[in-house]
């Protein structure tokens, strides 16, 4: 049973086996040509693993959108100290429900993944990282990890290859921060989820102080397909510079809301108006945030001619991050967005350093105050401000996410600020549906 | 060492070493790059985002404390783009602060205070609710008042990196993260109070000293902490003439800023009310204060008495009192009261060890050595609970250097979790492969090695083939100094023999003297009875052996007077008077006191410490240190001896009380903070 359903206009790579009766089991994986790029990798030198991987033009997932091919080759090949994959699967970017889908139809794609990652850079453990929420996946994944043990594509001389490799399951404990990549090895090592001063960065200093490669999920899960058909043909899906495919998952005031894999370079209009069937009760766009909340705001204005790619979206100042896109019409009240959205970062906020701590503590403090009509003309600066003397300034990049939204909300629709001032009531307030950040 | 790395800060050209950090590089060269987080000689956390500054060729603003200098590398700290970003962090620290620096102990020497009289705005922008918690108590002397921590985790770290404790953590996150500890609500640790001592602002606040004064009201003196052998200099903070803190936060002295709770609470007994302030004279059978022309003279008439009768003098001293004192006892016994019983309470076998030593030249250990060395083998000591200034300055050296530490104790000791190898027992030996591997060596040992055990212990040493040093193990806070000063039957200043051994400290116990004069000693702990004619007491409270004196004179406590003291390392350090207390004396002017009226002053000499220090410096070997080392609160290792010692050692003499973290002998039973903590439950 899938939570969508598809649209024709999909690439369906990642997500070619979705729907399928007992996708996630190892027999129908198997059956579906499973584990056949594990033993084509497993024939290839390692170094040729990670330039198929720097072919196929493949991004981190994760929201940063590094080049993956390049991270695998920053670990040190040669150190005498175990490498470690580390899969990040705290899904926690709100609007983002990607990874989820991946390992709940798909778990053994994860899992090859994992093992031409280990291939790749001669690691024999891995973890993946669950979000403490996603406890149902645990048990799905622990399932498939069971399954792969006792048909010997984990454990001791993988299918006769030679090589071993074991592979975890760890929770986290509810921690956005633990999204973070250096804050969730601090997790993984039993510590209190807090980032990392970086450098060294995780390819030579990661888990437990050894070499680790730590990518999404969603990046994990491409690696199949890129060793199966070639880097190339992966690139060839997407557009220069950026490879492949993307899950996007559609949320907010949209008809047809789900997770969708569309090749990068996607039309943001198309993928409103066609993809997610337009608009709820054939409302306007009004803003759009084109991947989970970190991401800076977009107008309808700017939507124009905007693709879902690295490149478009930096042009206009956002970010490609995760996938998680929010579809906003035009009822929806701006300052009650970012209210929303900060109470979220002031939530999740580590206390780790000073600006995040208390600045986003602040900041859901004053919206909160101003969306309730009580703000005056100098707070409309002043949310600028404060979300600016955090910007850039925070151990790690989560001030950056709750400072980039709200500053691009501000900026965009200060009108909507302004309508909020002298006591008058939030002027959206009869639109009771709130957007689903 | 490597090439220096050459940069440039705010147009200067320096030269750092190779790994130096950008923030430390600027401070040796006089730029101020504020910090809250940065802590020399702790793990970095960069969480305070106070060094932020500007590097070229890199977009954002990077932390200064933990960039490490680069070759060309160009650094600017007062660009207007680092001022604003110090000036709105400290926007952001203050909005949840409760700005209550009127009652706040921190007030006047307070790190936000200054940075933001420096750094900061005028005025706040915040005008939401401020986040509020009642204040906690941790222990009995700490206390926590979360609203105005500001985070930056290095009471968190002193305790697990500094103290090797772990008593403190983070509990919550965000806006609402607050310091607790790590067990429950309340600390289980040494109460060393290092987490209070480091904290910037107000948030973490002394018990003893909280709401009592302001900082700038005390006067600031440094003296020498009187009560393990360790000879940790503090500075106390003082008013009208009473103590009311202890720290080394200028970090002058062997110990750099470290105290534990004895250095810096357990000054409180000199204010307890059991504290003796007039003479007390034994009038039919009862002792009764006189005044102190009276007690002199009393003493001073029996003792004149006893020498015309041809008595026989007992002379017990101290192992706390200053080394003038002591020097100048032995030489009252000796030259006035003709005799040679004379002795202290023995608390390692530092005679045997020199002796073992004799004709080889730094072998000695010094407080700084632990710090630096290589290797380090401990046996018998538990360091953590004896020797909290020893086992913290090797923990350092384990954390910074990496250094190898091996433990042969009878019990678990917190070195195990860092040694190189701990065993049980008292089998060093089967240590010899491993130990022969390093390229030196401390060994440190307590008085379960004495006599032979020492001998057998300093020739293992020597066979190793590396070089090695030794520091045996003593209590108290001038125990090497009482043997260094002759305070011995057998022995004259300097370890010269003293030709007659006279009775030693249990045989003065229990003979029947003419007179016993005891001096900040108490022979009669263990419910004895006095068995001396005449029996004189110089203490600061009525001991057991006080009440069963004659005449009871009144002394003034290590923080009450001047004088030196020599610590286990041998290291000599400067007493200097904080307060005075009404009624009680010095025991040097005492001493002087009872000489002049008995009419022998002159051949004693002045009774001033630094006219009797002279003295010391002419005859005691070692002893010739350079005066302004110890006048500008320095500490000077002496080897007072390198020769054979030909006399009898008595090993049978020498035992510790093994006085633990929260018990200091006499002094410690009257210290209200050391009775009210308990001994952490916590296994070690």
């Amino acid at each position: 049973m899938l939570y969508n359903e598809p649209s024709p206009l999909e690439t369906r790579v990642l997500s070619r086996r979705f729907g399928k009766p007992n996708s996630a089991s190892i027999d129908t994986y198997l059956a579906d040509d499973g584990y056949k790029a594990f033993l084509k990798a497993s024939k290839m030198k390692p170094e040729e693993i990670i330039e198929e991987v720097k072919a196929s033009n493949l991004r981190g997932r994760g929201g940063a959108g590094f080049p993956t091919g390049m991270k695998w080759s920053f670990v040190p090949r040669n150190s005498p100290k175990p490498k470690y994959i580390v899969v990040n699967a705290d899904e926690s970017e709100p609007g983002t429900c990607k990874d989820r889908l991946l390992m709940e139809y798909d778990p053994h794609q994860l899992i090859e993944g994992i093992l031409i990652a280990g291939l790749s850079v001669d690691a024999h453990a891995g973890y993946i990282y669950v979000r403490g929420e996603y406890r149902y996946l645990i048990e799905i994944l622990d399932k498939a990890l069971a399954e792969a043990y006792q048909k010997g594509w984990l454990g001791k001389n993988i299918q006769g290859t030679g090589f071993d490799f074991e592979l975890y399951t760890h929770t986290g404990a509810g921690a956005y921060e633990c999204g973070e990549e250096s804050a969730l090895l601090e997790s993984l090592e039993g510590k209190r989820g807090v980032p990392r001063i970086r450098p060294p960065f995780p390819a030579v200093v990661g888990a437990f102080q050894c070499p680790t490669i730590l990518n999404n999920v969603e990046t994990y899960c491409a690696v199949p397909a890129i060793i199966r058909d070639g880097g190339k043909a992966f690139a060839d899906l997407g557009v220069p510079k950026a490879g492949g495919t993307k899950l996007t998952c559609l949320t907010g005031h949209i008809n047809k809301p789900g997770v969708y894999e569309l090749p990068l370079g996607f039309p943001v209009l198309k993928l409103i108006e066609e993809v997610g069937g337009g608009i709820r009760n054939g409302k306007k766009l009004k803003a759009f945030i084109p991947g989970g909340s970190s991401c800076p705001i977009l107008t309808a204005a700017e939507c124009e001619g905007a693709t879902m790619d690295y490149d478009s979206m930096a042009s206009r100042k956002s970010m490609l991050g995760s996938g998680g896109v929010v579809v906003m019409d035009e009822d929806t009240c701006m300052v009650k967005a970012a209210l929303r959205i900060m109470r979220f970062y002031a939530h999740e906020s580590c206390g780790w350093c000073i600006p995040c701590r208390e600045g986003t503590a602040w900041l859901r403090k004053l919206l909160t105050r101003f969306h309730q009509g009580m703000g005056t003309r100098t707070d409309i600066d002043l949310i600028g401000d404060v979300s600016r003397n955090m910007l850039g300034r925070t151990f790690c990049p989560l001030g950056d996410a709750a400072a980039l939204p709200t500053i691009s909300i501000v900026e965009k629709f200060r009108q909507e600020f302004e309508d909020h001032l002298d006591g008058k009531p939030c002027p959206f307030e009869h639109a009771r549906h709130m957007v689903t950040v | 060492m490597a090439d220096p790395v050459k940069l440039t800060i705010d147009g200067r050209e320096i030269h750092a070493a190779p790994g130096t950090l950008v923030i430390d590089a600027a401070k040796q060269n006089g730029i101020e790059v504020p910090a809250f987080c940065y802590y020399e000689g702790l793990t970095l956390q960069a969480a305070c985002r106070m060094c932020l500054v500007e590097i070229e060729k890199t977009p954002k603003l990077q932390t200064a404390c933990t960039v490490p200098v680069a070759e060309g590398m160009v650094v600017r700290t007062e660009t207007p783009q680092v001022a604003t970003a110090r000036k709105y962090m400290l926007e952001f620290l203050l909005t949840n602060h409760p700005l209550d620096c009127p009652v706040c102990d921190k007030g006047g020497e307070c790190e936000l205070q200054d940075m933001t009289f420096r750094y900061g705005v005028g005025e706040s922008r915040f005008t939401e609710e401020k986040v509020h918690t009642p204040e906690k108590q941790f222990s009995p002397v700490v206390f926590f008042d979360a609203p105005r921590c500001i985070l930056c985790y290095r009471c968190v770290r002193v305790c697990d990196e500094g103290l090797g404790v772990k008593a403190l953590g983070v509990i919550n996150r965000g806006v609402v993260s607050e310091i607790a500890p790590n067990h429950g609500d309340h600390l289980e640790c040494d109460e060393c109070g290092a987490c209070i001592d480091i904290c910037p602002v107000g948030a973490l606040t002394s018990g003893a000293y909280r709401y009592q004064t302001r900082p700038w009201e005390m006067t600031h003196v440094g003296t020498i902490c009187t009560h393990c052998a360790d000879g940790c200099k503090t500075t106390l903070g003082t008013r009208n003439d009473r103590i009311l803190r202890g720290n080394n936060r200028d970090r002058s002295g062997v110990n750099g800023e470290f105290l534990c709770i004895k250095g810096r609470y357990g000054f409180d007994f000199y204010d307890h009310p059991e504290r003796l302030q007039a003479p007390l004279l034994r009038v039919n059978g009862k002792l009764e204060e006189v005044s102190w022309a009276q007690a002199l003279n009393a003493v001073a008439q029996k003792f004149n008495q006893t020498l015309a009768d041809g008595g026989t003098f007992g002379v017990i001293g101290s192992n706390h009192t200053s080394n003038e004192e002591n020097f100048y006892l032995q030489k009252f016994a000796r030259e006035v009261l003709r005799t040679n019983h004379i002795d202290h309470h023995r608390t390692g076998d530092v005679v045997t060890l020199l002796d073992a030593l004799s004709g080889k030249e730094g072998k000695l250990a010094t407080v700084a050595d632990l710090y630096e060395r290589k290797a380090f083998l401990v046996l018998g000591a538990d360091l953590a609970l004896e020797h909290p200034l020893l086992s913290y300055q090797i923990r350092a050296n384990y954390r910074h250097h990496q250094a190898h530490i091996y433990v042969v104790t009878p019990g678990a000791v917190r070195e195990d979790h860092y040694s190189t190898v701990s065993l049980r027992g008292r089998d060093y030996a089967s240590l010899r492969d491993k130990l022969k591997a390093e390229s030196e060596l401390v060994v440190l040992f307590d008085d379960s090695y004495k006599g032979d055990d020492v001998r057998k212990l300093v020739e293992f040493g020597e066979s190793l083939g590396i070089p090695v040093k030794y520091i045996a193990l003593v209590d108290y806070s001038n125990s090497r100094g009482a043997v260094d000063m002759g305070v011995a039957p057998e022995l004259l200043p300097g370890y010269k023999p003293s030709g007659q051994p006279g009775m030693h400290y249990g045989e003065m116990r229990d003979a029947n003297l003419g007179a016993l004069w005891v001096v900040g000693a108490n022979p009669l702990k263990n419910g004895a009875q006095r068995k001396a004619g005449f029996l004189v007491v110089q203490d600061m409270f009525l001991t057991e052996t006080a009440q069963q004196a004659d005449v009871v004179l009144p002394a003034a406590s290590a923080y009450e007077k001047n004088g030196t003291v020599t610590n286990a390392t041998g290291e000599v350090q400067r007493l200097k008077r904080g307060i005075n207390t009404m009624g009680a004396k010095p025991d040097l002017e005492i001493m002087g006191f009872i000489a002049r009226e008995m009419g022998a002053a002159a051949a004693l000499g002045p009774w001033t410490p630094d006219a009797v220090f002279e003295q010391i410096r002419k005859n005691v070997r070692g002893y010739q240190v350079p005066l302004p080392v110890l006048m500008t609160g320095g500490a000077a290792q002496t080897m007072p001896v390198n020769g054979r010692i030909p006399v009898e050692s008595r090993p049978d003499l020498v035992h510790s009380d093994h006085n633990g973290l929260f018990a200091s002998g006499t002094l410690g039973r009257y210290s209200k903070v050391l009775n009210s903590v308990m001994e952490s439950r916590l296994r070690r």
